[in-house]
């Protein structure tokens, strides 16, 4: 880090102190922009290999020399945290990232949703997932390169298909039945597995062996790496990595529009009172603020979807305006964006920035609809459940082993798109070893079951 | 952080250990790798092209592929889909007008990662190779024919050479029996450098003949001609990766039988009936004075429509049996329409007689481009099956 950066950068984070932000120390460093946009694509520095992530990389680079993106920096959470800076921005650009940074860093501690996946996954991904990519690695060399790449292409489809509700580290499923306990943590199941309990003949003790699964599971990544017939020890140990990455991943998917949106603000705030930077300096990063936070591309008027940094920015403002910082900072180590927009997106703030819903035909058609504030944040957040995947369970193993899987299409409110579900069975058969099928709806919004078997 | 911008941004110094994190660039590769083991078992679509054939002094084909998709469980596409946009619009405002009913494309969902495509350039001759790995010559006896040069082997030294062919060893021995009879002098001197020396080795070949035989009566259409065109141009591409030598030799009939060049074969037009038999007698007559058994691999693929005067039935049966009697293989390709391709004509039956009498021979009808690659490999696993 240059020494002007160097010496900004620990005079803002004394501001940030004084200021109330409470974060793990950070390490800062600079890097090459193609570095930075790998690390964007892969979603950490150092990751496992495969093909898929080539893909994006080939569109974040057309993206990149047609100019449409620049990264600026990417932050871990962790203890320490890390934030990469490119390298060729301007000091005056850094100065306003390492601001942001803070704010970062202050959320990833604080905010319970990375608190608890920090607690879970240790706060040490950025090491971790480099550990992952070793433990791959070595599997290639051991199995051969198609091999790991069929376990890959599986275990990195159901990516978004684990279940956060339950902790990272899980016990297998109860032998038996009249066990009476299940695997549940929270209040709710304890009460339902009592009432199972109390349902029971009285004097009946004879265990009866439970099904598998006992209740539809949505980890399907936990559910393949327990439970295929076959699995090698290797072959789970990669589906338990991709899983540690994706528990890691959620909160940052959960929290987009919040915790950029407090960066933001923490940026704009503590540049503004850091009187120790030259006009100039100051001036330039508040330009570089005002390029990340507008909402539309430069010359345009109308944009088709909301800038999430633009959007928080807003929201955090009008937030502690109205109720005051300590208030703020109350709502952000409790929030996730689908509480935070439903309770702080006001029509008031909807209309001061101009926020409308619209819809969009097959044939591209765009209208602008008449939509109320409960429409315009249902529509912001429609894209974030479920780590904006289909809910999709596993219900039932059959006798021969076959995987039953159903697709809760009441509340997708549609069915899944035939042929590429039936390309993600074939993954999974291939490391399950039997024969999967899955309950759908087809287009006509008719039952439909997708197999994939041998052959 | 990021931001929309106009300008990229150019990377001053893009170096030092960074570069080890090459892994965008290197799963980009392993994505083109899948994407070239796809397109290889498309191959015989790809041949199907026909201008393969006429692309000859290029040798290329452009295949367009596209990305790979790695699948996910995603929605059914909505017929609407409704979204959050921000700026100057008021309920009814049409932002962006449609498309017709058509609509775009299909791949538009997904960050529209299924919708790009490139261009992969393929060798034809990458190609062939491909395809014939995954077959077996018919028959391949490994007669040895002409002498061939060789590549140069080592043999000998000489006291003149090239600097990178000096052979130290013998150089030093050269030298210590130098200084054996001469007390004094320098370690080594001019006369004590021995070079290796090459020669050229001329080395048996194996080498074979092919017989192509055209029927170009009147009831050949120009279909016909071109399916045999193409069937006979991948089989010899195939012969050509098997032996080092291999001749061709073109036969056209049609009551009468002529030996034509590569280039006049195709182009040949006939009046008239047919008879078979006339161009078998060609063949068996120029085995007999320019290929001898003894040295060739001799095969003859035969195409036709499956007419021949029925009167001309023993004779070209004796015919074909003269020739099966010092062949490798014997091949039969039926040009005929797909509403009857079935062998029962009068040349198929001459086939199937053969083939039941246990001779290397095999018959398949064409009635498409699409079939020729399945012709062959039905001639090529057949035989590799019936040899040990």
């Amino acid at each position: 880090m240059p020494d002007k950066l160097r010496s900004y950068a620990d005079q803002l984070e004394t501001l940030a102190r004084q200021a109330g932000l409470d974060y793990f120390p950070v390490d800062f460093e600079l890097v090459p922009s193609s570095f930075m946009m790998e690390v964007a694509v892969y979603g950490l520095p150092v990751r496992m290999p495969h093909w898929s992530f080539g893909v994006r990389y080939i569109y974040q680079l057309i993206q990149h020399r047609m100019g449409h993106s620049r990264l600026f920096e990417v932050v871990f959470p962790g203890n320490p945290g890390r934030a990469y800076l490119a390298h060729n921005n301007s000091v005056e650009e850094n100065t306003l990232v390492t601001a942001h940074v803070l704010g970062h860093a202050d959320f990833g501690k604080n905010n319970m949703l990375f608190r608890r996946s920090q607690e879970q996954v240790g706060y040490h991904i950025v090491e971790q997932a480099a550990a992952h990519a070793r433990q791959i690695a070595t599997a290639v060399e051991e199995h051969g390169e198609a091999r790991v790449e069929a376990v890959l292409d599986a275990a990195l489809a159901l990516e978004q298909h684990i279940d956060v509700q339950r902790p990272l580290r899980r016990p297998r499923y109860p032998y038996y039945l009249a066990d009476g306990k299940k695997p549940s943590s929270d209040e709710f199941h304890t009460r339902f597995d009592s009432l199972d309990e109390e349902a029971l003949p009285e004097g009946h003790t004879e265990k009866r062996p439970a099904p598998v699964p006992p209740q539809p599971e949505y980890d399907l990544l936990w559910f393949i790496a327990h439970y295929a017939p076959d699995l090698e020890d290797w072959e789970r140990d990669i589906f338990l990595a991709v899983r540690e990455e994706s528990f890691y991943f959620y909160p940052v998917f959960a929290c987009q529009i919040m915790n950029e949106g407090w960066a933001s603000y923490w940026h704009a705030r503590l540049l503004s009172e850091a009187d120790f930077l030259p006009q100039q300096v100051y001036l330039d990063a508040i330009k570089t603020h005002s390029d990340v936070v507008r909402p539309y591309a430069s010359g345009q008027q109308v944009a088709l979807s909301v800038n999430p940094y633009h959007l928080g920015f807003s929201m955090w403002g009008k937030i502690v305006e109205a109720h005051g910082l300590t208030e703020a900072r109350k709502i952000m180590t409790e929030d996730d964006d689908f509480s935070f927009v439903r309770n702080y997106l006001t029509e008031d703030l909807a209309e001061e920035l101009s926020l409308f819903g619209y819809t969009a035909k097959k044939n591209g058609e765009v209208k602008v609809n008449k939509a109320d504030i409960d429409d315009l944040r249902e529509s912001l957040l429609g894209g974030k459940f479920n780590f904006g995947a289909p809910t999709v369970c596993a219900t039932r193993v059959q006798t021969d082993g076959t995987l039953e899987l159903q697709h809760e299409h009441v509340t997708d409110g549609r069915g899944l798109h035939a042929q590429r579900a039936i390309k993600v069975l074939e993954y999974i058969r291939r490391v399950w070893r039997r024969p999967v099928m899955l309950h759908t709806l087809d287009e006509r919004g008719e039952a439909v079951m997708l197999t994939a078997s041998a052959g | 952080m990021s931001s929309d911008t106009e300008t990229g941004g150019v990377d001053r110094q893009d170096s030092g250990w960074y570069d080890l994190f090459s892994r965008g660039a290197r799963d980009w590769l392993r994505h083109n790798e899948k994407v070239r083991n796809a397109v290889r078992k498309s191959l015989p679509d790809i041949v199907a092209g026909a201008d393969v054939l006429s692309n000859d002094g290029n040798r290329t084909v452009q295949v367009p592929v596209r990305f790979l998709e790695h699948y996910r469980f995603r929605l059914l596409d909505p017929g609407t889909r409704g979204g959050v946009g921000q700026g100057s619009a008021k309920p009814g405002d049409v932002l962006s007008q449609g498309r017709g009913p058509q609509g775009r494309d299909k791949g538009s969902g997904g960050r529209g990662e299924g919708g790009l495509e490139f261009v992969l350039e393929l060798k034809v001759d990458d190609i062939i190779d491909w395809l014939w790995e995954e077959l077996k010559l018919p028959d391949l006896r490994a007669k040895s024919g002409s002498l061939e040069d060789d590549d140069y082997t080592r043999e000998g030294w000489d006291r003149r050479g090239a600097r990178s062919r000096l052979d130290k060893r013998r150089s030093l021995k050269e030298s210590i029996k130098r200084r054996t009879v001469q007390s004094q002098g320098p370690i080594f001197i001019n006369d004590d450098l021995r070079y290796r020396q090459l020669i050229k080795r001329q080395r048996p070949t194996t080498q074979a003949v092919v017989f192509f035989a055209l029927d170009v009566s009147s009831s050949m259409t120009e279909r016909d001609r071109k399916l045999a065109k193409s069937f006979f141009f991948w089989v010899i591409q195939g012969l050509r990766r098997q032996y080092t030598r291999i001749e061709s030799v073109f036969v056209a009939h049609t009551i009468n039988a002529w030996e034509f060049n590569e280039d006049e074969f195709f182009q040949v037009r006939g009046q008239g009936g047919t008879v078979a038999s006339t161009a078998f007698e060609t063949v068996a007559s120029i085995i007999s004075d320019r290929y001898s058994p003894a040295r060739y691999n001799i095969y003859m693929f035969y195409s036709s429509d499956g007419d021949n005067f029925r009167e001309d039935r023993e004779p070209a049966l004796e015919g074909l049996r003269r020739i099966v009697a010092v062949a490798n293989y014997m091949g039969y390709v039926e040009t005929s329409p797909p509403s009857r391709a079935g062998l029962d004509t009068e040349i198929g039956e001459l086939f199937q007689q053969l083939s039941e009498d246990g001779l290397p021979v095999g018959a398949y009808a064409l009635s498409e481009e699409e079939d020729v690659w399945e012709a062959i490999r039905s001639f090529f696993r057949q035989q590799a099956r019936v040899t040990p």
